[in-house]
């Protein structure tokens, strides 16, 4: 547990992630107990939070928590697929809170740098119990379901009685149930509990007993336990009979000997000290740095809540347009102030730094979640016994803070996905001819005006026949299979509950992550593609649009509107002489360039915006490329370049109407407003 | 005791906005909308154009860094353009969270309308009233008390656009 601590800024940010959904799903529950109603999407919202937080928990080897966490989905992914009407909301509520609760004291000793130690077993026990008892429902009776006082009245055996008995005795027992009890993994589960209230220790096989992948085994071959104990044989005999739909039970005395030779323990999962990051230098870092003595419960990094932040940078640039308004004030003309203009330099100087913090605060490099990455490809590919290699690619790239936040879960989803489904397992590998260790590249990148993050594998891609016969199922698709292209197809994957791995496993599997992948892309306005071929690998495209970025524009006049065009999409601009412009029949203007003829757009045309320069030759002509395909747009005259921070266009006017060709808006450093265009939207207007 | 106190309280609050209207002059005609939405009114402003939105909408302005659209109520109630003076106000309102601001001729006053003399506007068959959520009776005049909602809803302009096209 030591290493555990040892990366401080990752245990803080699975703090203050844990926190939030914590918080996130308190809201949602206390709501489904207000409202007494069990709608789909809260449902899936749980189910979300909890496979989250099952995630980071397990990645975190805070496993009490994870436990609880997959208990909690287990329950809600049975009540999202089957739908079962005759829930007892109230006890649901009730022992969801209990879950919360728990969680919340486990983050509590985190925070203060303690151990979460508490032993969740019981309350996931609890939850798994109320979801046997909804499985086994008559779907016809009303409210039932009272797991939890029967659970109870099991462990009736007091801790007392193990002293009385002092001799340690072992035990074996292999326990098989009835045919078509169902469930066979949480019973072998609820048995091997009460086991643990009388006993030493225990060893089950099959181990990790409450895998549902165990059931079929269970089923079969029933399951086999030792026992080492102070209790007594008929103690024991009495526990186990207790057990429902108990078929029959293979009990016998283990000698001493042999028995202390199979509770040796092995030395369990020793944890490579270090792990191998490549030293990039992120802030947090050097705020480490600083800290000359980090204790646990020194937190440097404090969260703000983002609004403030946009309140903070909207007060600093009116403050600058405010300078500029005193500074530059027209009774100031002509008169010599030596002294004033003097102070006047030390404000702007002031004013420009702090314009210039508040941006930085807001722009974060991806690394500190790209590094996040490492450990998660680490983690799973070794309890999966995968070779498995990350290369990051533009991890320096900033976005901003509020992309981060919303890109930090999409992203380990992606990861455990690719390495989960998309990595086959060295032999496999081997025998396709491909290197033993698979490969992930993270890439990002900065593309026109949007940010692209690539993650690419070189697994075994995606199977159309199998994507397609799930959709079906799932009753997603809705015309001819035939007809679907293959993006259609591989996109099917987006949607929830859609998972064509057979097998759940701890980190992936039930289609819940691609779903929070799209929901999280779509908050900011991104979006996600996914290509694929078969036995070559897998790339999932995310788009991540402009919104909040700051990007460098070129500000352009037409009549008295100011527009911005991204500098990256600008070549070259000049004014044109008569001989270069050609004109079709149709009045389409083209001009000859280089040999190579362009397609001009003017822009006070498109946009029925009023000027006086309608004559190309008096105009600018800026041009303009975007996709490799490039054009010209007329405009009155350049002013200038400058760095500019994109906002979106008000909400009103975008569910109004969808404006081709516009990007966004921006503030000029006189106040007024400056509409960016999106060069690839111009052609379609 | 202290729990009585903060229902006081809260009652007071919001009893200092119940049945009080801003009212407002376009043309001849008095127009009021519920002091709750209103954000603040400022003086015109310079506004940017934005392609492409229906003609009542006149583009975007910069409110101390935050950027709202503006909408004159002349061109939304279909009247003539009137060019802008210095008794032009914007009055900005809050609506689902979209702030807009609204063009108006001149701000007169806020008033305080009691509910019993708030009557609903006649069921003209005519869809002149939609916007008219109420008609409130002060003194000898009358203020038409206006649905924020459905003025800043754009289904109407598809309507309307709908409705052109047919009678082409």
């Amino acid at each position: 547990m030591s290493e555990l601590f040892s990366n401080a800024s990752m245990l803080e940010m699975y703090i203050f992630e844990t926190t939030q959904l914590i918080e996130q799903l308190e809201n949602i529950i206390l709501e489904v107990e207000k409202t007494n109603a069990q709608d789909e999407d809260y449902v899936n919202e749980i189910f979300r939070i909890m496979h989250t937080i099952k995630g980071s928990s397990a990645m975190m080897l805070f496993d009490s928590i994870s436990n609880l966490a997959h208990s909690i989905e287990d329950l809600f992914y049975f009540i999202r697929d089957q739908k079962p009407t005759n829930i007892n909301n109230s006890n649901l509520c009730d022992l969801i809170f209990e879950a919360i609760d728990f969680i919340k004291v486990e983050l509590a000793k985190l925070k203060s740098g303690d151990k979460p130690d508490e032993d969740s077993s019981q309350l996931a026990l609890k939850i798994k119990e109320f979801l046997l008892v909804l499985k086994e429902d008559n779907p016809d009776t009303g409210d039932i379901i009272r797991p939890k006082s029967e659970a109870k009245k099991q462990y009736y055996i007091a801790p007392d009685l193990k002293r009385e008995t002092s001799a340690t005795k072992y035990y074996f027992a292999n326990i098989k149930f009835e045919k078509g009890c169902d469930m066979e993994n949480i019973r072998a589960y609820t048995v091997i509990n009460n086991l643990k209230n009388v006993s030493e220790d225990l060893i089950n096989i099959p181990e990790d007993i409450i895998e549902d992948d165990k059931a079929d085994y269970i089923k079969v071959n029933g399951f086999d336990v030792y026992i080492k104990s102070k209790s007594g044989e008929k103690e024991i005999i009495e526990l186990l009979n207790k057990t429902p739909f108990l078929e029959n039970i293979d009990f016998r005395n283990i000698e001493n000997g042999e028995g202390e030779e199979l509770f040796k323990k092995p030395d369990t999962i020793v944890l490579e000290k270090e792990i191998k990051y490549p030293k990039v230098e992120t802030q947090e870092e050097k705020a480490e740095e600083k800290v000359s003595a980090p204790s646990h419960s020194a937190q440097n990094v404090i969260s703000v809540s983002v609004p403030k932040l946009d309140q903070l940078m909207d007060l600093v640039g009116e403050m600058v347009i405010a300078e500029a308004m005193v500074t530059q004030n027209p009774d100031l003309e002509d008169l010599e102030l030596e002294n004033f203009s003097k102070s006047a330099r030390q404000l702007r100087k002031i004013t420009n730094e702090l314009q210039d913090i508040v941006m930085s605060i807001r722009m974060v490099p991806l690394s500190t979640t790209f590094l996040k990455m490492y450990r998660i490809v680490r983690d799973i590919s070794k309890k999966q016994k995968k070779e498995v290699e990350l290369q990051l690619i533009g991890e320096e790239t900033e976005v901003d803070k509020n992309i981060i936040e919303h890109i930090g879960d999409p992203l380990m989803h992606l990861i455990r996905n690719a390495v989960d489904h998309g990595i086959e397992d060295g032999d496999t590998r081997e025998a396709k001819g491909k290197n033993r260790a698979g490969k992930i590249t993270l890439e990002a990148k900065n593309v026109g005006s949007d940010v692209l993050i690539l993650i690419k594998d070189d697994g075994k891609g995606l199977n159309r026949d199998k994507l397609i016969e799930k959709g079906i199922e799932k009753g997603l698709i809705d015309k001819d299979p035939e007809e679907l292209s293959d993006k259609e197809v591989y996109n099917l994957i987006l949607n929830p509950g859609f998972s064509t791995k057979e097998n759940v496993t701890e980190f992936s599997g039930r289609g819940v992550g691609m779903d929070v992948v799209v929901k999280n892309l779509e908050e900011i306005g991104g979006s996600i593609v996914v290509d694929s071929a078969e036995d070559k690998g897998t790339v999932i495209t995310l788009k991540i649009p402009l919104t909040l970025a700051i990007i460098d524009g070129m500000n352009v006049r037409v009549g008295t509107s100011r527009y911005t065009i991204p500098i990256m999409n600008v070549k070259e601009s000049f004014r044109p002489v008569k001989e270069q412009l050609i004109k079709d029949p149709d009045g389409n203007e083209m001009i000859m360039l280089r040999g190579r003829s362009h397609t001009i757009y003017r822009l006070h045309q498109l946009y029925n915006v009023e000027t006086e320069i309608k004559d190309l030759t008096e105009g600018i002509l800026v041009v303009v490329e975007q996709n490799e395909r490039t054009s010209c747009i007329l405009v009155d005259e350049l002013l200038g370049q400058q760095p500019v921070v994109v906002k979106a266009l008000p909400n009103y006017i975008k569910s109004t109407k969808n404006i081709k060709g516009l990007g966004g808006c921006t503030l000029l450093g006189d106040g007024s407003i400056s509409l960016i265009l999106d060069v690839n939207g111009i052609e379609y207007i | 005791m202290t729990k009585d106190l903060i229902e006081d309280i809260d009652e007071y609050e919001e009893d200092t906005q119940k049945d009080k209207y801003l009212t407002f002059q376009v043309d001849e005609e008095s127009y009021g909308i519920a002091i709750g939405i209103v954000t603040e009114i400022i003086g015109i402003q310079p506004i940017t154009q934005v392609p492409e939105l229906p003609e009542y909408i006149r583009g975007i302005i910069n409110l101390r860094g935050k950027i709202i659209p503006v909408m004159d109520v002349r061109m939304r109630f279909k009247m003539d353009f009137k060019e802008y003076n210095d008794r032009t106000c914007i009055i900005v309102i809050e609506v689902k969270d979209m702030s807009v601001g609204l063009i108006v001729d001149s701000v007169s006053d806020v008033l305080n309308i009691p509910e019993e003399e708030v009557v609903l506007p006649p069921e003209l068959q005519k869809k002149s009233n939609k916007y008219i959520e109420a008609i409130g009776k002060v003194d000898r005049s009358i203020v038409l008390i206006l649905d924020c909602d459905k003025l800043l809803r754009d289904e109407d302009y598809t309507k309307i656009k709908e409705i052109e096209k047919d009678e082409e």
